[in-house]
């Protein structure tokens, strides 16, 4: 009884979706303050339906409900609880689900958050909104169902994929849909702001603090991906430029051009169609990336549910909202050029260069993600282009930007002045240079860990000189403000990630060895014992659990127990062992043992030593910091935002 | 009209993507890319399990379709299996053969005695050889190979129900339209 509730709590959210969608829009359009009221009201309403469908799921999963075909599919009775309320978006019906229940998140929020800006435009957006709900509840009530029944019902379940039965997989999820799905907000505004045919830029204000708070989840959610494929996949990789992480990123590299843009419209005016283009993008490139995923149109080495049926309803569903937008566009965007004028050499113009940067970044992984498919369609067969491809074009792409990156601050809006620049990128290259030098000393020759240590100086240089400067001229408390922080903390993280990257694809050595108990293996200064492997037990799965000890110098510096898990359903996972440092981990996972019958005898292990290969994600860490604290500028606040909106951005910020 | 490139380029992207959609409805999702496949099954002679003085070979075994399962009893998935072979596959009506391994034949009788025995004819690899010109990665593995000997398809992995349904079903009607 209690799973059919969730489906016609599903079925009630469907029906307030579409009240949501329609009739506050039709209110903005008729002016009828009636109509728009209904906009909160339903928002809310949908919310409820939704947590309460989500809440039921999460019930049937926790009393081990297996008359839920879902539910059965995906669990069993050995699974751990914590693991059982994961397994609700470990397959394709509940992550649908999990993503209506964020977009439900970000209503709520904005419905709660809104009272400063105008009824109008408030109803516009949570219209949109609305609409967006109404095509995903109808997605997961035609054809994703979660709720539907398996009669007889079965007496145990089957698992949950053991890829997802690790703790990074029980917040991955849920954080980058927070990113995926809040782009949903950007654009909501934008086509508000298109319907509404609003003359001034105030609603890119609106729109800034929700589009940061979404990067920053987006950015968290791709970093804990990352880094759940590094310590669980078994490769010691931490990207595989494959489709489904694809789908994640091309909405996070338009997600850096729109942050960026809006900066433009909202302080100078300028670019207001470019900006609107850009949320449109961003949020479409995330819609898509649930196409490519679920559709089954692109394989990739982790989808876990595809189904061309889904793919056919998805990609009409794209057709109306992104079509429909995008038409939208052509006809209503600003057409004048409004805006203060900028000369060349201007803030506006660096930002413009960066945009286009990281728009065609974004271009150029569709295009890559999407080559197999180009591949049949010309007839030349299945090809996939690869990490060669990717990694070519995008270090292409951004060492531009890196190398832009410093002046941006330092850059006036309006017209800069040359001087400065000089000055700075003379320190910020005299910085470069010398640990360049240093650096290759030390690397000795490996060229990528040079560029890497100097593009990651001269970011890092110029950043500082920027922070310098700003605390010798601006008087205390107004040296930072929360924006200026954000910048300042996200192009850190910049620095922090190029070290990260360079040092650890150019610095690390990897090692597949054959090993008996008590044999020893020394690399990157570090000696490897092997002490065998035992049989060991969890509550879903037994495993072969080897021993190595890491000693240097003599000394041990750490035990560590990789394992190869079998579980109970037969499908089998390494799990690698890490002993992780600020400067280096050192990562050892289970092969094969040499004779299949004899697992205390001789092991296949895979030995890795990774120097810096943390800063890859603590670089990311800061970006997502960059970006929560830029949401908390003062000006983005409710009343200030409301009070300030007809008055232009301080000059104090250039 | 410079405004209405976006959304040409996107029409022109769903144009892709209904394509391929339509593309994937006409190939199998389940693609297996093993060079073996629609090729003729490598040559072998091996003896059979319980009698090594008999051998079976690729020739002997021509003239109907049959399934070829890779196990061992010292493969723990192949227990998981086990059922599902018994059942679900034995009732497809096929020939089913085991190649028994990297095993040792005494290990290899105990565990079909244990767990019953659901194939037709056992026959041991015991040096792993033929698993080698099959290209097995590991067991259990189980190759469709037709009458003429050319392997038609091939499951790694343990068979389960769905498997049977989703994997063997369609592979064994392309065989039987071909073969009317």
């Amino acid at each position: 009884m209690i799973p059919e509730l969730g489906q016609f709590a599903l079925v009630l959210a469907l029906l307030l979706a579409l009240v949501q969608g329609v009739l506050p829009i039709l209110g903005a359009w008729r002016g009828n303050a009636a109509l728009m009221a209904v906009a909160r009201p339903a928002a809310a309403g949908q919310a409820v339906f939704v947590f309460l469908a989500m809440g039921v799921l999460i019930h049937a999963f926790l009393v081990y409900d297996f008359s839920v075909a879902y539910v059965a599919d995906n669990s069993n009775l050995a699974l751990p609880w914590y693991y059982r309320i994961t397994a609700v978006w470990g397959a394709h019906e509940g992550s649908m689900l999990l993503w209506v229940f964020i977009l439900n998140v970000w209503s709520l929020a904005l419905a709660v958050l809104s009272r400063h800006l105008p009824t109008p435009f408030v109803s516009r957006v949570l219209g949109v909104l609305g609409l967006i709900g109404v095509g995903f509840l109808a997605f997961i009530l035609f054809t994703s169902n979660p709720f539907l029944r398996e009669l007889p019902m079965p007496s145990d379940g089957g698992d949950l994929n053991p890829v997802l039965q690790d703790p990074g997989m029980t917040f991955h999820p849920p954080v980058l849909y927070m990113g995926y799905v809040g782009f949903s907000v950007a654009f909501a505004f934008s086509i508000a702001a298109l319907l509404g045919g609003e003359l001034e830029q105030a609603w890119v204000r609106w729109a800034r603090p929700w589009t940061n708070v979404s990067w920053a989840f987006l950015t968290m959610g791709i970093v804990a991906g990352s880094w759940w494929a590094y310590a669980e996949l078994g490769w010691g990789g931490w990207w595989f430029w494959d489709p489904v992480e694809n789908a994640s990123f091309m909405p996070w590299l338009v997600g850096v051009a729109l942050i960026h843009a809006q900066a433009v419209t909202e302080k100078r005016g300028s670019l207001p169609a470019w900006t609107v283009l850009l949320s449109l993008f961003a949020f479409s490139l995330s819609l898509l990336g649930t196409f490519l995923v679920r559709s089954g149109v692109l394989t990739s080495v982790h989808a876990f549910a595809s189904d061309p049926r889904r793919g056919l309803y998805i990609l009409g569903f794209l057709i109306v909202v992104i079509g429909g937008s995008l038409l939208l566009y052509a006809i209503r965007a600003p057409r004048v050029a409004t805006g203060k004028p900028f000369a060349a050499l201007s803030r506006e113009t660096g930002i413009m260069i960066a945009n286009l940067l990281f728009t065609t970044a974004a271009a150029m992984v569709l295009l890559g993600t999407l080559f197999p498919l180009i591949g049949d369609a010309l007839n030349l067969g299945r090809i996939s282009v690869g990490p060669p491809y990717f990694s070519f074009l995008f270090i292409a792409l951004m060492a531009p930007a890196v190398l832009l990156l410093p002046f941006g601050p330092y850059l006036r809006w309006g017209s800069a002045e040359g001087r400065q620049l000089t000055t700075l990128a003379l320190r910020a290259g005299i910085a470069a240079v010398i640990c360049a030098i240093v650096a290759a000393f030390v690397a000795q020759g490996h060229l990528r860990a040079i560029a890497g240590i100097a593009g990651a100086v001269w970011v890092a240089a110029g950043t500082l000189s920027y922070i310098l400067k700003r605390w010798r001229e601006m008087p205390r408390g107004r040296r930072y403000p929360a924006e200026m922080a954000g910048m300042l903390v996200a192009h850190t993280g910049v620095a922090i990630f190029i070290i990260g990257v360079m040092l650890s694809e150019s610095l690390s050595v990897e090692r597949d060895v054959r090993m008996a108990p008590g044999d020893t293996q020394a690399i990157g200064g570090y000696v490897f014992r092997f002490d065998g492997v035992h049989e060991t037990q969890g509550p879903n799965w037994r495993a072969d659990e080897g021993t190595v000890t890491i000693q240097r110098d003599g000394t041990t510096m750490a035990t560590v127990k990789p394992q190869k898990r079998t579980y109970s359903r037969g499908q089998v996972q390494t799990e690698s062992a890490i002993d992780a440092g600020l400067f280096r981990d050192i990562y050892v996972a289970l092969g094969e043992p040499m004779q299949a019958t004899d697992v205390e005898g001789a092991w296949a292990l895979r030995l890795y030593y990774k120097p810096f290969v943390r800063w890859i994600w603590l670089g990311g860490l800061f970006m997502m910091l960059g970006g929560f604290l830029a949401a908390g500028e003062r000006r983005f606040r409710a009343k200030k935002a409301a009070a300030t909106a007809a008055v232009p951005a301080k000059e104090s910020l250039a | 009209m410079s405004r209405l490139m976006p959304l040409f380029v996107f029409l022109a992207l769903c144009g892709l993507f209904g394509f391929g959609i339509w593309w994937n409805t006409q190939h199998d999702q389940h693609e297996i890319v093993s060079p073996l496949i629609d090729k003729p099954a490598p040559d072998f002679l091996l003896p059979e399990l319980g009698q090594p003085m008999s051998t079976v070979g690729k020739a002997s075994l021509l003239g109907k379709p049959y399934f070829l399962n890779v196990f061992g009893s010292w493969c723990i998935e192949c227990v998981h299996e086990h059922p599902v072979l018994s059942g679900e596959v034995k009732s497809l009506g096929l020939r089913l053969v085991g190649l028994n391994y990297k095993d040792e034949p005494s290990d290899a009788m105990n565990w079909l005695h244990e767990h019953g025995n659901p194939f037709d004819l056992v026959i041991t690899d015991r040096d792993g050889r033929a698993g080698i010109d099959f290209g097995v990665y590991g067991a259990p593995e189980t190759f469709l190979i037709d009458g003429k000997g050319v392997i038609r398809y091939k499951h790694v992995g343990p068979i389960t129900p769905e498997v049977v349904d989703r994997e063997f079903r369609p592979a064994l009607a392309a065989l039987a339209k071909e073969g009317g």
